[in-house]
């Protein structure tokens, strides 16, 4: 799989090439950030954002993007970079970019520009590169600890707020937990295999794992779903959506799934590979468990954050599904659904910042009424992003559960895929409720129309994109194809 | 025979201070019986010839969290009373959970069955003792093979940093604050003031 560790140190920095910019990067930005003071905060986020495009530059530079190319190990095999995992960095940029942009207007409307705001998101996006490109138990925890570490800060950003505070709190204590439970899960397997290395720890487990073993890879099955917010492990996803300042959710709800998707597939199918008879149950259930919870979950709440929240369980259910049938086909689905995940709820949380009256932000979903007669754009784009959730042709949403159905069906998991499509027709219940508000409902007072060009061209961009999937389809298909057949 | 008795002494030690942490009743005790527990840790690692673990353990715990926990039981008013209001109410349920756990670890260790390859793998990346010392046989890979995590923790660290002047740091309106370049500018006529006192009367 991976091949044989250079000795040479240019060639591990070079590997690492875009994290390490990414890094230097930071440290320049924050330097001119503490020298220039709170002004600069525009223009240290417009700066993050050159430098995270010239990053996905490297990245994509970096990689052996070859149909059979071998992934490049640097630093004794702690880090690899592959297909697989470049393409996920790539979506964990623009995810992170994108919400780079977002945020500016409302910092600054908010008052709460403050230059550490683009640092922290860039601390960030730097700890899911490298859990992205972990290939090691340890580095594996670091990169998620740099990536915990800024998203507390994050959503504890608005210090003022007692609804901030309390979401950096509850995410702080949970995650810490889910972290000792994930560590604990790692010494287990460090234990009893004799390695931190996942290539070596997947050579071990091929001639049979002993019982501590499994124990660990439970651990550490419990851990990752914490941070994919699987259930049993999302109580903290509503409360935490809610109370973080709504750009600070949005980048939540996307870049750091994203980052952890990709580690809990690397963890099961390139670690544990040949047990996966023993974690395809687990990953069947907490599959099921999200699908039903973001389902139900969703249909009391009247908070937009809130039912964004639920909505983000259960789609982390549906992709668990392609995970779930470790196979290629499976990860393909898998990653495919990351990308239209991703365009679909960055467009959904730009509707989300709009919605601002004179007085402020309004998070209630009955302020959306009227959204079609006082601003038809944004009315008509948070339709088709609603649509696309709910999973109805022709928007992308659609096809992104079409392909993780069909990966469960090529594998197997005929009653997992019904249970996916009936809990689908439940969600589509609340999705359509919202589309429902805007059209048919009794006008309530106007949003505030300006929104800002970037906003609307973003919007733009993502209703484009989830409406022409069909035009798109081929080449992201491919890439997700190419990126996929890295594991196997 | 020596050995074993010092390992039990320091063992001893070790766990009754580790208990007196959470039994007593003032913190400034708990800080100094974990300080205790610290030096006794560190003595084992010693006695098991892991001698620069053993001497980490005391620069990083001894000589830095646990001073820095000292200030802040020093500075905080921590009401001990208040926080220990729930703690029977919540003993048997607490005990169930660690029951339980025990329990469960016992399982674990009972099919205590390590991979056949295990120990192979373990002993890869360490020479032997006879030849290098610790600190030597640390030092080798810590810069090299291991450098990406030394500097990846590092990148944590100032991290944290940052997020702690985010989280605490804001300025306050009427503190008096130091201006050193003012300071250094001022000059005797802004100062100094003469004043004509006439003898007897005072000011």
């Amino acid at each position: 799989m991976t091949e044989a560790p250079d000795v040479s140190i240019t060639y591990d920095l070079a590997v690492m090439l875009p994290e390490i910019f990414l890094a230097l990067g930071i440290m320049a930005l924050l330097i001119f950030g503490v020298f220039r003071g709170d002004r600069a905060t525009g223009f240290v986020s417009s700066l993050g954002v050159v430098l995270l495009v010239a990053v996905g530059y490297f990245v994509y530079q970096v990689t052996d993007w070859g149909a059979d190319a071998d992934a490049r190990a640097a630093f004794g095999g702690s880090i690899v970079v592959d297909r697989f995992g470049s393409f996920l960095k790539l979506l964990v940029l623009t995810g992170g970019a994108l919400a780079l942009i977002m945020s500016q207007r409302y910092l600054r409307t908010e008052r709460m520009a403050r230059f550490e705001y683009p640092i922290l998101i860039l601390f960030a996006l730097l700890g899911m590169m490298m859990m992205i490109s972990a290939h090691d138990l340890i580095a594996l925890y670091v990169g998620i600890e740099l990536q915990s570490l800024s998203l507390y800060v994050l959503a504890a950003f608005n210090r003022d707020s007692q609804r901030a505070s309390e979401a950096g709190l509850k995410y702080f204590v949970l995650s810490a937990l889910s972290s000792g439970l994930l560590l604990y899960g790692a010494s287990l397997v460090y234990g009893f295999s004799g390695s931190t290395d996942f290539a070596v720890i997947s050579t071990v487990v091929a001639e049979g794992a002993p019982i501590g073993l499994l124990v660990g890879l439970v651990f550490m099955a419990a851990g990752l779903s914490f941070k994919v917010s699987a259930v049993p492990f999302h109580m903290w996803t509503p409360d935490v959506y809610e109370g973080a300042p709504t750009p600070v959710t949005a980048f939540f709800a996307v870049a750091p799934k994203i980052a952890a998707f990709a580690i809990f597939i690397r963890v099961m199918i390139e670690m544990f590979g040949p047990l996966v008879e023993q974690w395809q149950p687990i990953i069947i259930f907490i599959s099921i468990g999200s699908m039903a919870v973001g389902a139900f979950g969703a249909i009391g709440q009247n908070n937009i954050k809130r039912l964004m929240a639920y909505s983000t369980i259960g789609h982390m259910g549906y992709a668990l599904i392609g995970l779930a049938a470790a196979s290629e086909a499976g990860v393909r689905s898998v990653l495919l659904y990351l990308a239209i995940y991703l365009a679909t709820n960055l467009g959904a949380f730009v509707c989300i910042l709009a919605m601002r009256l004179k007085e402020g932000m309004v998070e209630n979903v009955s302020a959306l009424s009227g959204l079609s007669r006082s601003q038809p754009f944004v009315a008509a784009a948070l339709a088709i992003f609603m649509f696309s959730l709910a999973g109805i042709p022709p928007f992308a949403g659609f096809f992104a559960k079409l392909f993780v159905f069909s990966a469960a069906l090529q594998a197997g998991l005929l009653p997992l895929a019904i249970i996916g499509v009936l809990t689908s027709v439940v969600g589509t219940f609340y999705y359509l409720r919202i589309v429902k508000i805007m059209y048919f409902d009794e006008p309530a007072e106007a949003f505030d129309p300006k929104i800002g060009a970037a906003l609307r061209l973003i919007l733009a961009g993502s209703a484009a994109f989830t409406t022409l999937f069909l035009v798109f389809a081929l080449p992201i298909q491919a890439a997700a194809a190419r990126a996929a057949s890295a594991l196997f | 025979m020596f050995e074993a008795i010092a390992f039990y002494i320091f063992s001893v030690i070790l766990i009754a201070s580790g208990f007196l942490v959470i039994a007593s009743r003032v913190p400034v005790h708990s800080v100094l019986f974990l300080i205790l527990a610290f030096f006794n840790a560190a003595a084992l690692f010693l006695l098991m010839g892991a001698e620069f673990l053993g001497l980490i353990l005391l620069v990083v715990y001894v000589g830095a969290v646990a001073v820095l926990f000292l200030f802040v039981v020093m500075m905080l008013d921590v009401d001990l009373a208040e926080i220990r209001k729930g703690v029977l109410q919540y003993l048997p349920v607490g005990a169930m959970v660690g029951l339980i756990l025990v329990l469960e670890l016992g399982f674990v260790l009972f099919s205590w069955v390590v991979a056949p390859e295990a120990a192979a793998n373990r002993a890869v990346p360490v020479a032997p003792i006879t030849e290098v010392s610790n600190t030597e046989a640390i030092g080798r890979v810590l810069y090299t093979r291991y450098v990406y995590l030394f500097q990846a923790s590092g990148l944590v660290l100032l991290l944290s940093m940052v997020g702690a002047i985010v989280l605490t740091h804001r300025q306050r309106e009427g503190v008096k604050r130091q201006n050193v370049s003012r300071q250094v500018a001022r000059t005797r006529e802004e100062g100094v003031r003469l004043v004509k006192v006439k003898p007897g009367q005072g000011l």
